[in-house]
């Protein structure tokens, strides 16, 4: 799969990597060995039944490979850009253990793209239950869930707060990763089979907990979106933003389009990103697309970066610098930002996560200039709608807890994604999802 | 324009059922939107987008009529003045609610809700809940002039007792709503305040209850997006501790709000705003509409 260079997407926030035509994608899916124990298969979270859908486009045989497909994953073109394949699919592929793994993804995403210009491919519905469920939020737990119950033939209603469906897909991941066209072509889906959206409708709040009770069951999918911040002194200047603030005004409300669209938001000089996951870069890679120099300044060491590989090469090449092993101590400024105070970080013996931890070097404080610094540190469970529930039991930072049946402790209240997780990912919240949705049904249905 | 309309099935349509000035910039709406009519308690909010690529923009819940709620609201940018060029029976394409946490609205002895410019907006739903619950409540309206003054005689009829302040004297006491709020404090003793105005207002008319250690709630309003605790954008400080004023608030202890901290993050995107309106000023003429 190409990407279009770096010099010139750095300026536009149109897609990086480029799709694959028909002759590459036909050739990519002939390198596939038909595994008889398909170790790709084991690597995905939702089970795609990987060697037949890429024989089929192998064959040329687009429809089947679709179908194929579909059976297990409704957003193809959504998974097959965003999953982190590399640890996945591909990262189980047998042809990685010599070469490089079957592009997995890429074919994925191929078989979306041709779906898009065809009339869509939808899955059959079951006949009507007369059972109703809520699915409070619409990222990709949401989505999945909701699709799943509507093809059980389940009345379905799905609650959003914000204006738009998608969760973080939309107000998280930038366009230039995941266009939002694709992401609502896929969504248009949950509406031919039936369910019903409702945006801004805020659980617990513009629905309360009895009315969702109503419903025969409920499905909590609302995400990580609590924004951590350091509490560094200094955090409240004007030009400190938690990521989610900077890319919810940059992907939902289209800043970078100011003032032809109405929401603000300042385009800094120099950067300070702090943070090494996908958020950060993703925060980091906008700005370069402001037009602002970008530093990341992450506590641990190159190696040790959380973020996709690829996703770390590119921001590179986009012209991100990188701050390892410095970890900031204060935000300074009166009352706009001016600049950032650091200490530098050593590595010693592994903490309890068994990674190395990181202590600062006595006597190493240094100071960057910037105008923004944006804190892309972790996300926990929204507390809003679960502050509601009472006797839901959560997890130490906030989360669901919830049983292998997604079951939460309060009856007929079902919950995956990231609020049962902690921030994961699209795949996994989908994955969980669909497994929350055939309890659901089988409760529902008395059938197990 | 922008790439495509976002899928919306099922579009609710938050129709305008009324409309009307109410002063000079300021004006009142009637919306029909029953999710949020339907629970909406004194103190809260809703957010408001006039449509593609529109702003989030929070705005209080004034009244309750059916599944009806009002909004009252200054023109002051570009997306109050979009709300204000919009008649009856049009509608609202987003409006989200009622959020935030209610007013504090139990039972407490004599209350006193003060309400400056745009805020007295905020005092009906309170002090109607705060009647219900059997307190006594004199409310103080302010304005720089009497032609400025909101809602006077529904506030009349709700309260047990209404005072009124101009700046100038061109109506009731001549001074601060401050100052009443002073006299009050002086005549008679008080539980409960309620200051509700700009971010200076309140700063200034808290330190009258401050000694008397009377409990004093604000509403604050510091820029917000989502609205829902998702971004920190609408961070204040209260008691020393970070809080988020759409879930946390936006009432708080007013005797424990860092208020520079406020106003200096509420004017964090002033060049912007007067860009934008310029921008929506001259759309507006070479079309050759009016704002
Ligand atoms: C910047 C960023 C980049 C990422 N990049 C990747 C990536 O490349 N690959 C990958 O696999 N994962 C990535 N992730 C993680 C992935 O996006 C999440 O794991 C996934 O979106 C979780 O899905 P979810 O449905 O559980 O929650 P969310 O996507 O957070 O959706 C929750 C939805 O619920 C709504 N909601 C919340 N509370 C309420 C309420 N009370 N009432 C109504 N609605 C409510 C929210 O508005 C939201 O729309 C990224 C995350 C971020 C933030
Ligand atoms: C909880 C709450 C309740 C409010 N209730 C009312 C009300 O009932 N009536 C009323 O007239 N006003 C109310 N406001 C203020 C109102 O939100 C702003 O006047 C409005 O956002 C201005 O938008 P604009 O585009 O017209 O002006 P802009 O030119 O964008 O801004 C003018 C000023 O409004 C403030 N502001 C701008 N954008 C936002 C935003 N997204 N969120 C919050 N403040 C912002 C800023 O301080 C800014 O300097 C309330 C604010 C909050 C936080
Ligand atoms: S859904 Fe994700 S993990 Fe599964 S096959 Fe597709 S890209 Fe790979
Ligand atoms: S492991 Fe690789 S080669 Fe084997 S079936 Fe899966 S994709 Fe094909
Ligand atoms: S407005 Fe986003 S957290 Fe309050």
């Amino acid at each position: 799969m190409s990407e279009r260079p770096a010099d010139i997407r750095v300026h536009d926030f149109l897609e990086v990597e480029q799709n694959l035509g028909v002759a590459e994608a036909v050739a990519e899916a002939s390198r596939c060995i038909q595994c008889k124990k398909p170790l790709c298969v084991g690597g995905c979270p939702v089970s795609i039944d990987i060697p037949s859908f890429i024989q089929a486009i192998a064959s040329g045989d687009f429809p089947t490979a679709t179908r194929i497909m579909k059976q297990e994953n409704l957003f193809p073109a959504i998974c097959g850009r965003v999953c982190p394949q590399e640890v996945q699919c591909e990262g189980a592929c047998i042809l990685g253990k010599k070469e490089t793994p079957v592009r997995i993804g890429a074919l994925e995403r191929f078989i979306a793209e041709w779906e898009s210009i065809q009339d869509p491919i939808l899955p059959v519905k079951a006949p009507p239950t007369g059972r109703s469920v809520a699915v409070v939020g619409s990222g990709p737990a949401g989505l999945a869930a909701a699709a799943e119950l509507a093809k059980y033939g389940h009345n379905v209603t799905i609650f959003e707060s914000l204006h738009e469906p998608g969760g973080v897909l939309v107000y998280g991941i930038p366009e230039f990763r995941l266009p939002k066209d694709v992401v609502r072509r896929e969504i248009a889906q949950i509406a031919s089979l039936g369910a019903t959206l409702k945006c801004n409708h805020v659980a617990g709040r513009s629905v309360t907990v009895p009315e969702l009770l109503a419903f025969d069951a409920v499905f909590l999918g609302t995400g990580a979106g609590l924004p951590s911040f350091m509490g560094l002194p200094g955090e409240d200047l004007t030009g400190v933003y938690s990521a989610n603030e900077f890319l919810t005004r940059v992907n939902l409300m289209h800043a970078e389009r100011f003032p032809e669209t109405d929401t603000p938001v300042r385009r800094g000089s120099r950067v300070v990103v702090i943070g090494g996951g996908n958020v950060a870069m993703d925060a980091a890679r906008v700005c370069r697309r402001l037009g602002s120099r970008v530093t990341l300044v992450y506590r641990r060491r190159r190696e040790d970066l959380p973020a996709r590989r690829a996703e770390i090469r590119r921001a590179e090449e986009e012209g991100v610098e990188f701050l390892t092993c410095s970890n900031p101590v204060r935000v300074v400024g009166s009352p706009c930002v001016t600049g950032i105070e650091c200490m530098r970080m050593t590595m010693c013996g592994p903490d309890e996560s068994g990674r190395p931890s990181a202590v600062p070097v006595p006597d190493s404080l240094f100071s960057l200039d910037c105008d923004i610094v944006i804190e892309a540190i972790g996300q926990s469970p929204n507390p809003l709608l679960l502050n509601e529930m009472e006797g839901i039991r959560k997890g130490p930072r906030g989360n669901v807890v919830v049983d292998d049946d997604c079951r939460t402790s309060i009856e007929r209240i079902y919950a995956a994604g990231d609020v049962a997780t902690g921030a994961a990912t699209v795949i996994l919240a989908m994955g969980g999802a669909k497994r929350a949705a055939l309890s659901i049904h089988r409760m529902l249905t008395g059938d197990s | 324009m922008l790439a495509s309309e976002p899928l919306k099935e099922c579009v609710e349509v938050y129709r305008i059922t009324g409309r009307k000035v109410l002063a000079e910039k300021v004006y009142e709406i009637w919306v029909e939107a029953p999710h949020i009519a339907r629970h909406a308690r004194g103190g809260q909010f809703v957010i408001v987008r006039t449509g593609e690529g529109g702003e989030r923009i929070p705005l209080t819940i004034s009244a309750v009529r059916g599944g009806e709620i009002r909004i009252i609201f200054m023109a002051v940018g570009k997306t109050t003045h979009l709300l204000a060029s919009l008649r009856e029976g049009a509608s609202i394409p987003d409006i989200a609610g009622p959020l935030g946490r209610p007013s504090d609205t139990r039972t407490h002895g004599t209350c006193v809700l003060v309400g400056g410019g745009v805020g007295t907006a905020s005092l009906p739903l309170i002090a109607d809940e705060l009647v219900r619950a059997k307190n006594r409540v004199i409310t103080i309206i302010g304005a720089r002039n009497a032609s400025l003054l909101l809602l006077e005689e529904e506030l009349a009829g709700i309260s047990d007792e209404l005072i009124i302040a101009t700046d100038d004297g061109s109506r009731g006491f001549h001074g601060f709503a401050a100052d009443v709020l002073k006299i009050v404090l002086a005549r008679e003793k008080v539980d409960c305040v309620w200051i509700i105005g700009p971010a200076i207002m309140m700063k200034i008319t808290s330190n009258a209850t401050r000694d008397p250690g009377i409990r004093t709630y604000v509403s604050l309003n510091p820029i917000m997006v989502d609205g829902t605790g998702m971004c920190g954008s609408c961070r204040v400080k209260v008691g020393g501790e970070t809080r988020f004023a759409c879930v946390d608030g936006p009432e708080f202890d007013a005797h424990q709000v860092d208020w520079d901290m406020l106003l200096q993050r509420q004017r964090m995107y002033i060049d912007e705003e007067r860009e934008a309106l310029e921008h929506y000023h001259h759309e507006c003429s070479c079309r050759g509409g009016a704002a």
